[in-house]
């Protein structure tokens, strides 16, 4: 198929190269996909591409910056591993997606759908409108009659093609007795369609074709804006579990699904690599990262006979870990099944749109129903009393309404995107706006997650200069944030031989005759410090300490301060030790703080404050957080998250800077205030036609400006928001 | 006014043409990565260096 469309464009016989580039939209049976959470820009795009096509085997790749994804079609024999590696490499953050548990085309199918309608209603508005001018403009007796019967062929199919997902969603509320927005939308096309055919068979003056058909059209304008908000935000769960490493590898060296993987089984895992599993370890001696996990900053010891989460990074050693429970059982999947239950009571919420709707619903039958029995027992004439009934209906077409919503939200998510935000939930703006108390996450949120050296002033130069030697020889982030620092600082290593890295430990070499260590306090036979550090010792001379301090992330004592500004609680729950979390705290200027706080605590805590009648707004990055941020009220996670936790989140930080939020905050009081004042627009201009319309005056033209017209009042109100800063 | 016979189908026709191309630029997947096609735009990867 693509064959024939690629030959059939003609810009593609000039630029072969383009020629390739479609082949590679289409990539079929996608081997890879392949998660890039940082990408922005079209330089990433290039070079991921680039840098993906250079590995041997692989075929084609094909970067969606929309999604923030690459799909990559290779050889059997190519190991998605070695794609990461080298992608992390060049710069770019990647993590494999499982492609069956990630239904993309699925939702792409939806969007297409309700473009494809939002066409049809198009074409079909704009060649009605054409004909009801002609009418409008005085065409009288057989033309207006042909006019109407040409009318009625293009919008009776269009109606019947394009308003159907308001007449499914109609039924479906109906079927459980209740009303929605949809009832008296279907109810007004159907019934302006339908009232219409017959006036044209009875060659009557009014017919409402054009009426129907734009109610359709700004409707699914009004509906797509709102999938489009909704459809970047997949389903929280689902990514999670796509998220989990789907292959492992056994001892012998065979690599098998995860799936197939069965208790007691013995896995290897090579360090940097993501623990698969839940299990004891069995052999070898390690570090490991759990901070997406539990919010720890510093690295956990493990041995034999320690117990491993999946989600842990094994930072050192390689380890052989004998499954407890893997895939359903596993902890990380455990907590996806606590965001998804966290979600569905969040789901809870009902936005300022369906308030209206319970109240707009009934009103409009109602009245519509009034002017029916009121025309019939006044004048006995059927036909007349149905046409005051379907102007009543049309008159108050809830345009306004469907378009009052959607366009604030689209100015305001334009505004903070500006600001460095993305708003990914319909209705997170409605809940930032209500907002009190803001919790926030320490590792990786407040601070940047990297350890940074603090005391590298008060080092001898030897001293400096055999740390960065060693320093050299581990991945540890404390080994990588002290010969980050010493490189900056322009130190030149010192020739030590024989760098080994003593699992679990630290490093080892030899410099001249002497061993130098670099290493853990108890290793070195140093006495601890009480935060975050590292010890170097060079022959038997005393263990020098080398301090550590998470670096504050850019922005975030703004953000703390314009959030106090505005009267909201601070609060800090971190899953770290009660001293790095109290510096932190003290730092930044929040009094409330908790330490060592679970997964499950988190979110206990935020539930705790939501029963006590706050309002939370969470912000977090971690795993860890994932639960807590789903139990929120409203949450927000900045971009260096994970891709799982930003999908649970309703808003994400684009840049580094916290300092967005406080202006989120404020962008979104606004923001509410707009939709309430569209909502006052819609009503007022109701009711000044109502009474028209129950009078019996309205005509087609009075209802196409009239709708125009209260559209248009609605979107220029919602693009105030824009201008002003 | 017998000349609306042939505008209108003309007229119907021409929107009909419109359409047609608006559905194939749906069923090709031109608006899967809005973002992406707009920044791809500025990569001077495939036009400058053909790689045939």
């Amino acid at each position: 198929m693509s064959e024939v469309q690629i030959s059939a464009c003609p810009a593609c016989v000039a630029a072969p190269a383009a020629e390739e580039t479609a082949h590679a939209r289409d990539v079929r049976d996608t081997r890879f996909v392949l998660s890039l959470p940082a990408i922005y820009c079209a330089a990433c795009i290039s070079g991921v591409e680039r840098e993906l096509t250079k590995q041997p085997g692989v075929h084609a790749a094909r970067v969606n910056l929309t999604l923030k994804r690459a799909q990559v079609e290779a050889d059997e024999d190519v190991s998605v591993d070695d794609l990461i590696g080298a992608l992390t490499k060049a710069g770019y953050e990647a993590y494999e997606l499982d492609a069956s548990a990630i239904s993309a085309t699925e939702t792409d199918r939806k969007g297409r759908a309700i473009l494809t309608r939002i066409a049809v209603s198009g074409f079909a508005m704009m060649n009605v409108m054409l004909l009801s001018i002609a009418v409008w403009s005085g065409a009288s007796d057989v033309t207006r009659d042909m006019f109407h019967w040409v009318s009625a062929a293009i919008a009776l199919p269009a109606i019947a093609y394009a308003a159907q997902p308001f007449f499914g969603s109609a039924w479906t509320a109906l079927k459980a007795r209740r009303l929605n927005m949809d009832v008296p939308i279907s109810l007004a096309i159907l019934l302006a369609g339908g009232m219409s055919l017959f006036e044209t068979m009875e060659s009557g003056r009014h017919a409402y074709f054009d009426a129907a058909l734009s109610l359709t059209f700004f409707l699914l304008a009004g509906r797509y804006l709102d999938y489009r908000t909704r459809s970047v935000a997949r389903s929280a769960a689902e990514e999670l579990a796509a998220l989990e490493v789907p292959r492992v590898t056994l001892v012998d060296g065979t690599v098998i699904s995860i799936k197939d993987l069965e208790k007691g089984a013995l896995v290897r895992v090579v360090p940097g690599a993501r623990v698969p599993v839940d299990g004891i370890v069995v052999e070898g001696a390690s570090e490991l990262d759990r901070s997406l996990l539990t919010g720890e900053s510093l690295p956990v010891e493990t041995s034999v006979d320690s117990i491993v989460s999946a989600g842990e990074v094994n930072l050192t050693g390689p380890l052989v870990v004998k499954v407890t429970a893997a895939g359903e059982d596993s902890s990380l999947h455990r907590m996806a099944d606590l965001v998804a239950m966290a979600e569905t009571s969040r789901n809870k919420y009902t936005s300022l749109a369906d308030r209206a709707a319970q109240i707009y619903a009934p009103t409009v039958h109602l009245l519509a129903l009034a002017a029916f029995i009121g025309w019939m027992v006044a004048t006995m004439d059927l036909r007349h009393s149905l046409n005051v009934a379907v102007a009543v209906l049309i008159i108050t077409c809830p345009c306004a309404l469907g378009l009052a919503v959607p366009a604030v939200t689209t100015a305001a998510s334009g505004r903070l995107f500006r600001a460095g935000m993305l708003i990914k939930s319909a209705t997170a703006i409605e809940r930032l706006a209500e907002v009190d108390t803001v919790v926030f996450d320490k590792t990786g949120t407040l601070t940047e997650g990297k350890p940074e050296l603090a005391n590298l002033k008060d080092i001898a130069p030897h001293a400096r200069s055999v740390a960065m030697a060693l320093a050299a020889g581990s991945a540890h982030p404390l080994s990588g944030a002290l010969f980050e620092a010493a490189r900056a600082a322009d130190i030149v290593p010192a020739p030590v031989r024989d760098i080994r890295e003593v699992p679990g430990q630290g490093v080892e070499g030899m410099l001249g005759d002497k061993t130098v260590r670099l290493g853990r306090a108890t290793w070195l036979g140093a006495v601890g410090l009480s935060q975050t550090a590292t010890y170097l010792r060079i022959g038997e001379d005393a263990p020098i300490a080398f301090t550590f301090v998470d670096h504050l992330r850019e922005g975030a004592a703004d953000a703390v301060a314009s959030l106090k500004r505005q009267g909201m609680d601070v609060v800090l729950l971190s899953g770290d030790a009660p001293a790095a979390v109290a510096d932190i705290a003290q730092r930044i200027g929040i009094e409330a703080w908790d330490a060592e706080c679970l997964p499950e605590a988190k979110a206990l805590r935020v539930a705790e404050l939501t029963r006590s009648g706050r309002k939370v707004l969470m912000v977090g990055d971690g795993l860890n957080d994932t639960a807590a941020l789903a139990a929120a009220h409203v949450s927000i996670s900045p971009a260096s998250a994970l891709e799982a936790t930003r999908v649970v989140s309703d808003m994400v930080l684009l840049g580094k800077s916290l300092a967005p939020i406080g202006e989120a905050t404020r962008v979104s009081v606004s923001a509410t205030r707009r939709i309430r004042e569209n909502f006052n627009i819609a009503t007022l201009y109701n009711l000044v036609a109502i009474p028209v319309a129950l009078a019996g005056y309205a005509t087609p033209l009075a209802a196409a400006l009239a709708m125009s017209a209260s559209s248009i009042t609605v979107s220029l109100n919602a693009l105030r928001l824009r201008g002003k800063s | 006014m017998n000349v609306l016979v042939y505008l209108i189908p003309i007229s119907i026709f021409l929107g009909g043409l419109g359409l047609a191309g608006f559905f194939w630029s749906i069923r090709s997947r031109q608006y899967d990565d809005p973002e992406g096609d707009a920044n791809r735009i500025l990569t001077g990867e495939y036009d400058d260096h053909p790689k045939s």
